[in-house]
């Protein structure tokens, strides 16, 4: 057995002309909690699909719990468990109606059907709600719902696709404490999110832009290797306008609101510091602090992202 | 296998029985519908509403006119004096035809001249109008007769003779010619196709929208079961309401069901492949509800119009007459009619149960085969 429970080797999968994923390599070992992430459209569902044997690839393979996923679909579903942004479990049916049927369909033998139901219920706190039609729950409580039904039967992987979408950020914070526990019980999680604080939260990430990737690494690796660029922040009434002024200043490469500050990507925040101090304060602004931060993933990502644009305008010019 | 299709089958019934207003649906409206339809719906043509427009005023006239009143066919709702106004009877539909007799009926009947009467029929409504037609002239034929039978005794004290052939029709198995026993069976075959089609035509596309299938397809369920699963429901439901029906139909509305009540559910269970194949088949091509919907109104429309419930299959082209063959319903009509008003068995509607046999796992393979447990 192999010590990766996802693998992939020049993945695609094309929709027509559009390429949704682009030739990706990718390897996740077993219990790892692997962030996939990237901007709507990116094609992060769409590799997960691949891999839980909902879409066949264009091209490339890859194997998921050592089953390949262009031949040995039906070997793969069952290891896994795959829970995705849409609530996918039937709101006419109770809570217990909904575990029996997952625990029938998963085919749990007979012994363990009651241990792994009030296993469930116990994990999604809703013992008390056993019957209550699963569409009366509120959202967090239909997630976790969501969650206990996709691991009923144990699997290897858990695939999650943006698990978290529309939850509060209590319930979120919940959810990430059970994903832990999945994790340190040795199941291995393959989550796709936009929350940049979830990413924090993996072991390793995956940053997806237009079909390809981008970055791969820990969250560590990605702010202080892959980051390029300096961050900026600066503090200053009337940011809003400030930001358009300073995307101006020669050496700024990207300006960007975060709260109430402006952060700046460039090159050499050294020098650039002075500069714009002087330019905002010419322009009757009343700056505060200018200095350099440790980028945010966040920062890291838009970084990433508008460099790829850049080099792919370039690329554009040139050929054209 | 069988615990999951168990799963399936459980978890298909409380969705469509949890639901009050849908077993209301499900249950309910099919024996309104059948109790209000049929009442309502017969091609029997009484009390057609008749104007005359009587310029003679004879005895003789009163005499044909009273024939047409006495025969329950006709009810003389007006007398119209006046050229202009049997434009605007008919116009106003006050009167679906209009009897107009001549100054010198009587006359032109006693001299021997041969009387004209006109009858002006409103054809906007052209079955209507041709039974009334053949209501009118079977009238005045009998009106001819009595008067000649008449005349021969009083002039030359003969007998009229007896008519060279005479054709004395009688009618088997719905001797009254009831149209209600024949429509009735067919309204049961009609109701039963809108429910299980359409039932069947949400079922994958529902699950698709609201987004449970893709869950339901990253578990190793296999496509049989899931089929299986999903029709079962459909075809139990569909006999239920077939018994709750030609209950109604036998106990209510004196409808006889002369032959075997098994061998009906029988011949329903194979009419159901069909349905459900189909209704599955739309399902799995449609990518939204109101896309299932709409395409099983528009399947079920040739489906009724082409299958002889009302327009005779032997009226229509050659071609259609062939092509009516792949029709389930078509040939389900031949036995719930026969096995409801022939008391006909397996042993006459045999091609009819192979055909819908045939039919229906057809559809049915078809629809599985377009069902896959991926997307796009």
């Amino acid at each position: 057995m192999s010590d990766f429970a996802v693998t992939l080797r020049d993945l695609e999968r094309r929709f027509g002309a559009f390429v949704a994923v682009n030739r990706i390599n990718l390897d996740v070992r077993r219990g790892e909690i692997f962030g996939f992430l990237g901007p709507n459209g990116a094609g992060k569902s769409t590799t997960i699909r691949m891999l839980c044997g909902l879409l066949e690839p264009s091209g490339g393979h890859g194997t998921v719990a050592g089953h390949d996923i262009r031949t040995q679909r039906e070997a793969i579903k069952r290891c896994i468990g795959y829970m995705s942004q849409k609530f996918s479990l039937y709101d006419d049916l109770t809570v217990e109606e909904n575990i029996d049927f997952y625990s029938g369909i998963y085919r749990i033998p007979k012994a363990k059907k009651a241990a792994r139901k009030a296993w469930v219920l116990d994990m999604a706190h809703l013992q008390a709600h056993r019957h209550t039609r699963t569409g009366q729950l509120p959202g967090g409580w239909k997630q976790r719902l969501s969650l206990g039904c996709a691991l009923l039967h144990e699997p290897q992987v858990l695939f999650l696709d943006e698990p978290t979408s529309g939850v509060d950020p209590l319930s979120r914070r919940a959810f990430w404490d059970l994903i832990y526990e999945m994790a340190g019980q040795g199941v291995t999680v393959f989550v796709t999110t936009h929350y940049m604080e979830e990413a924090e939260y993996c072991d390793r990430l995956a940053l997806i832009y237009r079909g390809e990737l981008v970055a791969l690494g820990t969250p560590g690796e990605m702010k202080e290797r892959l980051m390029t660029d300096q961050v900026l922040c600066v503090t200053c009434d009337r940011s809003h306008e400030a930001m358009g002024l300073a995307a101006a200043v020669e050496g700024v490469r990207d300006a960007a609101l975060f709260g109430r500050d402006i952060h700046l990507m460039t090159e050499d925040a050294v020098a650039l510091a002075p500069r714009l101090r002087r330019t905002l304060t010419e322009a009757g602004f009343e700056v505060g602090t200018v200095e350099r931060i440790t980028p945010s993933l966040e920062d890291v990502f838009v970084s990433l992202i508008e460099a790829r644009d850049r080099a792919d305008g370039a690329q554009k010019e040139f050929s054209a | 296998m069988l615990e999951r299709l168990y799963r399936m089958l459980v978890k298909e019934f409380i969705q469509v029985l949890r639901n009050p207003r849908m077993r209301a649906v499900l249950f309910g409206m099919p024996l309104v519908q059948v109790l209000v339809i049929g009442y309502a719906v017969s091609t029997d043509v009484r009390h057609v509403a008749l104007a005359v427009y009587d310029l003679d005023r004879t005895p003789a006239t009163r005499d044909l006119l009273a024939r047409f009143e006495g025969s329950g066919c006709f009810d003389i709702v007006k007398r119209i004096g006046s050229e202009a106004e049997i434009q605007d009877v008919l116009d106003s539909g006050e009167a679906k035809a209009v009897l107009r007799l001549n100054r010198g009926f009587a006359e032109d009947l006693s001299g021997g001249r041969g009387a004209r009467a006109q009858l002006l029929l409103d054809g906007s409504d052209s079955n209507t109008a041709s039974v009334v037609m053949s209501y009118a002239s079977r009238l005045s034929a009998d009106y001819n007769r009595a008067i000649m039978e008449q005349r021969f005794s009083r002039t030359a004290g003969l007998r009229l003779e007896a008519e060279p052939i005479a054709l004395v029709s009688r009618a088997w198995f719905n001797t009254n010619l009831d149209s209600r026993n024949f429509f009735v069976p067919g309204v049961l075959a009609m109701l039963v196709a809108i429910l299980t089609v359409i039932l069947s035509s949400m079922s994958i596309v529902r699950e698709r929208e609201i987004g449970t299938m893709e869950q339901i397809m990253v578990t190793p369920i296999g496509r049989l079961e899931f089929i299986l699963g999903k029709t079962t429901p459909f075809a139990v439901i569909g006999l239920v309401d077939v018994a709750l029906i030609a209950l109604l139909a036998v106990f209510w509305f004196q409808i006889p069901l002369a032959g075997n009540p098994l061998f009906l559910f029988l011949g329903t269970g194979l009419y159901l492949m069909s349905t459900l194949g189909a209704g599955l088949f739309i399902s799995t091509v449609s990518s939204t509800q109101q896309q299932a919907m709409m395409t099983a109104f528009f399947f079920l429309l040739p489906v009724f119009m082409l299958s002889g419930f009302v327009y005779p299959i032997a009226n229509m082209p050659e071609a259609v007459q062939w092509l009516t063959l792949l029709n389930p319903l078509r040939h389900y009509l031949v036995i719930i009619r026969g096995v409801f008003l022939k008391g006909l068995g397996p042993s006459v509607l045999w091609p009819q149960m192979l055909a819908l046999a045939g039919l229906g796992s057809g559809m049915l393979i078809l629809a599985a085969g377009r069902f896959r447990k991926t997307m796009v």
